[in-house]
């Protein structure tokens, strides 16, 4: 039983990977660009609910109808004035100008708000600890079944739109083919504009989060980063609900580390990062070669 | 606008890249509903003749006026969402995307077509460029034919006034050019215009009704397809290439 709790505890924590992830996920489908400031971006979403809740008393949750638009807008500066004057460079020029971004908004944080570490859970008051115990060793978390309902509603609803809107169509054409959708009538930098104010308003929600779940400070933005990144590779770069099973796999994956040993949390998760990339690498060449093989077997 | 005038007219195109002069001083009217074929040898500027009609290059002359208003200012997107559709030699088909949805985005964003009407308007063209058995396949999985087809069916979509096509027909047999040909005719007959580059001139000339031949950059004959065909400039610059009549392209 006691093992059944740890995995059902990393399906929680992997849902908040998988939030943390999406919009890095949704970025590097659409635009092709791995967003390096995202994990930034995320914890200063946290310091803004945080600076709205300790001065303002505004809940994290009514603070996030203030803060996702904001955040939003500062996606579409950020498409404006760094993304696509990086994109036109190749691949790795917005590799290195969202690494510097990171640095930048990382400092310009230190400077406003010191090294303190800093918390939501207190504007949220019992909800940050409330549980349900179904047992003697499982528990569930009320906050944690929150973000999995969000993670849930939050890659469903992304998906949906994708597919079902006519923003949603239009920035999967142009995921597909920037050159052209033009000439069906598709302004391409508007397209790119508003696909990364969506992912950058997703990252708000993640900041939420962040900062309900655990405790953040100027420089956590390269932990987040790496977690959600992990989820996206071992999902799958593009796909949305591959980075769900993702970031529920690395989730369950540390929890069944720390289970192991208590300092196992950290290396079992990249640990089945490395795994997996290995996998990727390694895997396909192999079942060519098998197939192939089959194939002249039947042949002969 | 004005009812009788040329629903795009082209005065003194210039474009050159770098040194080398690819149209210069180009004059070019189309009629409303009007069909005009292009010929001409390769490196003519058929093509970018109609990269610059479409406004994916801006000439360095000459000015474009499209139902009077003047577009040489405008890019691609905003000339398609005026009317102005342009289908490419190579099909580039959202491959990811089913075919429905494909024309469902093209009209979408280049008509401003909404809801059941935009659905109804794609299922018509789906039918009229005879993809209809294949509107839930995706459009990576089609083969060259049915990709001309999504192409043209695309362009479509945006509910252009002028379409502009270039080398539709190559690649493909005369059987299957022969399919193209009956849907862009039934095209015409809804009354768009069309500019159609081709090097199967036999093809063409079954629904132009006005051949545009081009060399060099410039404009040497433009008339009545039979007479352009028959002027001796044309058969210097394009079928004197050659020895026979130029089948294929």
């Amino acid at each position: 039983m006691i093992f059944l709790n740890q995995i059902l505890q990393g399906i929680f924590l992997g849902a908040y990977y998988a939030l943390i992830a999406c919009s890095l996920s949704f970025l590097f489908g659409v635009m092709r660009i791995i967003n390096l400031a995202h994990g930034s971006f995320i914890v200063v979403a946290a310091f803004l609910l945080f600076v709205l809740a300790d001065r303002f008393g505004l809940p994290p949750w009514l603070g996030l109808i203030l803060v996702v638009p904001v955040m939003a807008a500062l996606g579409w500066v950020l498409q404006v004035l760094v993304l696509e004057r990086s994109l036109k460079g190749g691949l790795l020029v917005p590799l290195l100008s969202t690494f510097g971004l990171a640095i930048v908004i990382d400092n310009l944080l230190f400077e406003g708000f010191g090294a303190d570490t800093r918390s939501l859970a207190p504007a949220i008051g019992d909800l940050a600890f409330a549980s349900w115990t179904l047992s003697d060793d499982v528990t569930i978390g009320q906050l944690d079944a929150i973000i999995l309902l969000a993670a849930i509603v939050v890659l469903g609803g992304l998906q949906l739109f994708l597919a079902q809107t006519r923003l949603g169509r239009a920035i999967r054409a142009t995921a597909e083919a920037p050159d052209i959708v033009g000439l069906i009538g598709i302004d391409a930098r508007a397209v790119y504009g508003f696909a990364t104010a969506i992912a950058i308003a997703l990252a708000a929600i993640a900041g939420a989060f962040l900062g309900l779940r655990a405790t953040f400070n100027p420089y956590s933005g390269g932990m987040q980063l790496l977690f959600a990144f992990e989820a996206v590779v071992i999902g799958g770069f593009g796909s949305l609900w591959g980075t769900l099973i993702g970031g529920i796999v690395l989730g369950v994956a540390q929890t069944l580390g720390a289970f192991i040993n208590p300092h196992g949390f950290l290396i079992a998760g990249h640990g089945f990062f490395l795994a997996v990339l290995i996998a990727r690498l390694y895997l396909p060449p192999l079942a060519e070669r098998l197939r192939r093989r089959g194939r002249k077997a039947v042949a002969a | 606008m004005t009812q009788t005038g040329p629903i795009l007219a082209a005065t003194g195109l210039g474009k050159r890249f770098g040194a080398l002069v690819v149209l210069e001083d180009v004059d070019f009217t189309v009629g409303i509903g009007e069909a005009v074929g292009i010929v001409g040898p390769n490196g003519a500027g058929k093509t970018t003749l109609l990269n610059v009609l479409s406004g994916r290059y801006a000439p360095e002359a000459g000015r474009i006026t499209f139902r009077g208003a003047d577009v040489t200012a405008l890019d691609v997107a905003a000339r398609c969402r005026l009317g102005i559709a342009r289908s490419h030699q190579i099909p580039r088909p959202f491959g990811g995307m089913t075919v429905f949805e494909n024309l469902l985005v093209a009209a979408a964003a280049g008509a401003g077509a909404r809801g059941r009407m935009a659905e109804q308007r794609v299922l018509e063209t789906l039918a009229l460029c005879g993809l209809l058995g294949l509107a839930n396949r995706r459009g990576e999985t089609l083969g060259l034919l049915d990709r001309k087809r999504l192409e043209l069916a695309r362009a479509l979509a945006t509910e252009p006034a002028l379409l502009l096509l270039d080398e539709i027909g190559a690649g493909l047999t005369d059987g299957e050019a022969r399919g193209l040909v009956e849907i862009i005719g039934a095209i015409r007959e809804r009354g768009i215009a069309i500019v159609w580059i081709e090097h199967i001139v036999h093809v063409l000339v079954q629904v132009v009704g006005r051949l545009v031949c081009m060399d060099a950059g410039r404009v040497i004959a433009d008339g009545e397809p039979a007479a352009v065909l028959r002027n001796a400039a044309v058969i210097d610059a394009y079928l004197g290439s050659a020895t026979h009549a130029p089948a294929h392209g």
